[in-house]
């Protein structure tokens, strides 16, 4: 073991500071949460030693829910008041329940903003809130093994996840006091994992099989870039339709009928899971069910039966994944590896058939279950800053394509599928009546023509149009998509460079009020008050502003700068400086806001010599080569 | 002093003007301008440098995207020279295009009744793909030429386009016969 550590030179002196940062799976069956520790990312436990939390709560008439195996350990009991599976609910609808809670035991009501809300011993509870309970039980376990707050976390989603449930996401991070500085698409996380970064690279396949999502997802990996080619999936598929399939058998064979109540499915899925596990290593399993008149039922399930009642969700499985290698333009062949995630792999069948599929024995090496919480550790630690000289990056694809409703229920793309993100789309509206000041805008995500097929991702209302005569308004809305996956929308009339204010209405998520309700509440029961929040999170703010500004001008302050602009910069961040450490959440903002002003052209400089740099830097190489010759 | 970045997607990637573009060489000032720009390097950033990180990387990425495909790189470059180019006015009156045209969209409709459609799909698709080769080809030239001639470009795209959009259909198809085979 090295001693003494010797810092290359140029390289800062200064400690750097380690800042706390996680990874979190949020899973539909079970959720993890990971970190990187001595340069070592590992999935933390719990105090029993158990790294796997059920992504399960219980609400109870008072108290705070219970969260993992004890309420899943009342499942059974309790099922009207135990949430299982909400990832499925997640940015969902009303009418979508009908079809995805088919199998769900909840009692659905409908709330404010078209979104289900489950009928709960603790009043009506949002998807989002329960995702939330969740992520602050790991968020707590991360802090307590990490012996401090965390400072930022990656949160994982399946590639395939559309506008709406990204967004569900992100804010049930939010509500769980958690700073999400990424949703990482889950096969991203796991190519990241396996360091499949460092290799020469090539082209590489996520099957990712969970509880109750799969994913297919192509990625090209070159020097340190992730590029998801293509994804493809399907979001209400997994491990739990295995159960079913099995549970299925069972009540055919036991001559169960279709109508059993709710406690007698839940017990008859746990019979089946374990008789799923059991095979994985056994031929031929043991399986027995209480029936209702107090007898029992045993039979005996082989692994050729089990295959044969699996078979038909394995190839669906297949479906996706031809879709993502036609999205990426190749064949089968082209794949270098096959890395399996998600517990539901572990199923041999599974490997056998995408094994078969891929034409290569699949990679399995890092635990299914754990290997996407591990990835995800990785990029926050990066993305938290501790490894700056890291030359990692992901460059990800919007999952589905967006589109707008036009004449006829149609729906016009205006960014197709697997467009590399970020990425924006300006488009030209005009008004067609005199005098319109107001226009309103349907976005919807999916391939389908008709907005119908679509899934309805949020209606924007444009106001504040100059009026003018009908065809004389010419309306420039640019649809940006961030890094995360999210779109925002600006309008500006291009005539008079009006901007219209928009008005978002998500047509199943929370809008922002709502969350802010959410989060008021959920302060109440902390006891913290809401100007503290809000002061605190100013100062934060103002942290990352000076720390940004600092590390900057130490960097190039001098070359980039005359002394008036540096100045000018001074006297603002000084300011910012004084009002910080005070009570003043409002001057903070305004002092924030003065800092921006003053260093606006030195960022926009900063960030034109960094693309020049990188080009620069080619062309000295190629000379360099050639020069050789 | 300064490069002019807010010029073209050729002065962005540090490309010299020209419809031949070394595609290993895009690829990789592609993942060098993402290096430098992209969001995630500036996730402890104020907002302000993340909105610009923002802005920055979608440039990168939509000149990637034009640079990268011969049909939007041809019609870049003629708009750069100032043309307008209208897709649903312009039409062409080549014989020989409207009969392949004709052809191709018979034989497409055909694909179905076909005793082997994947076959016969793969047929469509080979020779969508050589016609577009082709074009792209003819584009070439007419682009390298001393002396463009811009109806005769904008012609060549309106065709280039067509075909892509017949391949298009022909990739939904398949996608289509296979999900039927499930």
């Amino acid at each position: 073991m090295a001693l003494l550590q010797i810092s290359e030179p140029g390289e800062s002196a200064a400690p750097h500071e380690h800042r706390l940062a996680a990874g979190i799976d949020l899973g539909t069956t079970n959720s993890l949460v990971a970190s990187v520790r001595s340069g070592v990312a590992e999935t933390l436990p719990d105090i029993d030693g158990e790294h796997l939390l059920p992504s399960v709560v219980r609400y109870r008439d008072s108290g705070a829910p219970e969260v993992g195996k004890t309420a899943l350990a009342a499942a059974t009991t309790d099922p009207l008041n135990t949430i299982a599976s909400v990832k499925r609910l997640m940015g969902r609808g009303v009418e979508d329940v009908k079809h995805v809670g088919t199998h769900m035991p909840y009692a659905f009501v409908e709330g404010e903003s078209n979104m289900p809300l489950l009928h709960t011993a603790a009043g009506n509870i949002s998807p989002v809130e329960v995702s939330a309970d969740i992520l602050r039980v790991l968020k707590a376990r991360a802090e307590e093994s990490l012996g401090g707050e965390l400072q930022g976390v990656v949160i994982t989603v399946p590639a395939y996840f559309d506008d709406a449930q990204r967004q569900a996401t992100r804010d049930a991070g939010r509500l769980a006091g958690l700073n999400v500085l990424r949703l990482l698409n889950e096969p991203t996380a796991a190519a990241v994992a396996y360091g499949l970064d460092r290799e020469s690279g090539g082209v590489t396949a996520i099957y990712d099989l969970g509880g109750g999502t799969f994913d297919i997802s192509i990625l090209r990996l070159k020097r340190g870039v992730f590029e998801v080619m293509s994804t493809a999936g399907d979001s209400a598929l997994g491990g739990d339709d295995f159960d079913r399939a099995v549970a299925g058998w069972i009540m055919q064979q036991a001559g169960i009928r279709d109508d059993a109540g709710h406690h007698q499915m839940r017990r008859l899925m746990h019979v089946a899971r374990d008789a799923k596990e059991a095979l994985t290593a056994a031929s031929a399993t043991g399986v027995t069910v209480a029936l209702d008149d107090d007898r029992n039922w045993s039979g005996e399930l082989t692994r050729a039966q089990f295959d044969t009642l699996v078979d038909p969700l394995i190839r669906k499985t297949l479906s996706p994944c031809r879709r993502a290698l036609r999205d990426a333009g190749i064949r089968a062949k082209d794949i270098e590896a096959v890395v399996m995630v998600g517990g539901s792999t572990r199923v041999p069948r599974v490997r056998e058939k995408v094994g078969g599929f891929f034409g290569m024995e699949p990679l399995a090496d890092i635990d299914p279950d754990k290997v996407v919480a591990v990835g995800a550790a990785i990029q926050a630690d990066i993305l938290a800053g501790n490894k700056p000289e890291d030359e990692m990056l992901l460059l990800d694809v919007i999952p589905l394509s967006l589109g707008l409703e036009t004449m006829g229920g149609l729906a016009e793309k205006i960014i197709p599928r697997n467009t590399t993100i970020p990425t924006a789309r300006a488009q030209e509206f005009t008004t067609f009546k005199d005098g319109q000041t107001a226009m309103s805008l349907h976005v919807v995500q999916g391939e389908r023509e008709l907005v119908s097929d679509c899934r309805s991702l949020a209606r924007f209302e444009l106001r504040d149009i100059p009026p003018l005569v009908a065809g004389g308004a010419r309306i420039r809305v640019t649809f940006q998509v961030d890094a995360d996956g999210l779109l925002g929308v600006t309008a500006e009339e291009q005539t008079t460079a009006v901007k219209s204010s928009i008005e978002v209405k998500p047509s199943y998520g929370l809008s922002d009020s709502e969350i802010e309700t959410m989060l008021k509440d959920s302060m109440a029961h902390a006891q913290e008050d809401m100007q503290q929040r809000r002061l605190r999170e100013q100062q934060v703010e103002a942290d990352r502003v000076l720390e940004a500004l600092r590390a900057a001008l130490a960097e190039d302050g001098d070359r980039m700068l005359d002394a008036g602009e540096r100045a000018a910069i001074d006297v603002a961040a000084l300011h910012l400086e004084s009002v910080r450490g005070g009570s003043d959440n409002r001057a903070i903002r305004e002092a924030i806001a003065a800092v921006e002003k003053a260093s606006a052209v030195y960022v926009e400089r900063r960030m034109n010599n960094s693309i020049r740099q990188a080009m620069a830097g080619h062309r000295i190489d190629e000379f360099e080569q050639k020069g050789e010759n | 002093m300064a490069v002019d970045l807010s010029s073209t997607h050729f002065g962005l990637f540090g490309l010299p003007q020209s419809f031949t573009v070394d595609l290993a060489q895009l690829d990789s000032r592609y993942r060098e301008l993402q290096r430098a720009v992209h969001p995630d390097r500036f996730v402890n950033a104020s907002d302000q440098e993340r909105r610009l990180s923002m802005q920055q990387a979608t440039r990168v990425n939509e000149g990637y995207q034009v640079l990268k495909d011969p049909l939007r790189r041809g019609r870049y470059l003629l708009e750069l020279t100032g043309y307008t180019f209208n897709d649903e006015h312009h039409t062409t009156s080549d014989a020989a295009f409207l009969m392949e045209q004709m052809e191709l969209r018979e034989a497409l409709g055909e694909v179905r009744a076909a005793a082997d459609p994947f076959a016969a799909l793969g047929s469509v698709i080979d020779r969508v793909t050589s016609d577009f080769d082709g074009l792209a080809g003819d584009l070439q030239a007419l682009l390298e030429a001393d002396e463009t001639d811009h109806d005769a470009v904008a012609d060549t795209l309106m065709k280039m386009q067509f075909f892509r959009r017949l391949d298009e259909e022909a990739q939904e198809l398949e996608a289509a016969l296979e999900d039927e085979l499930d």
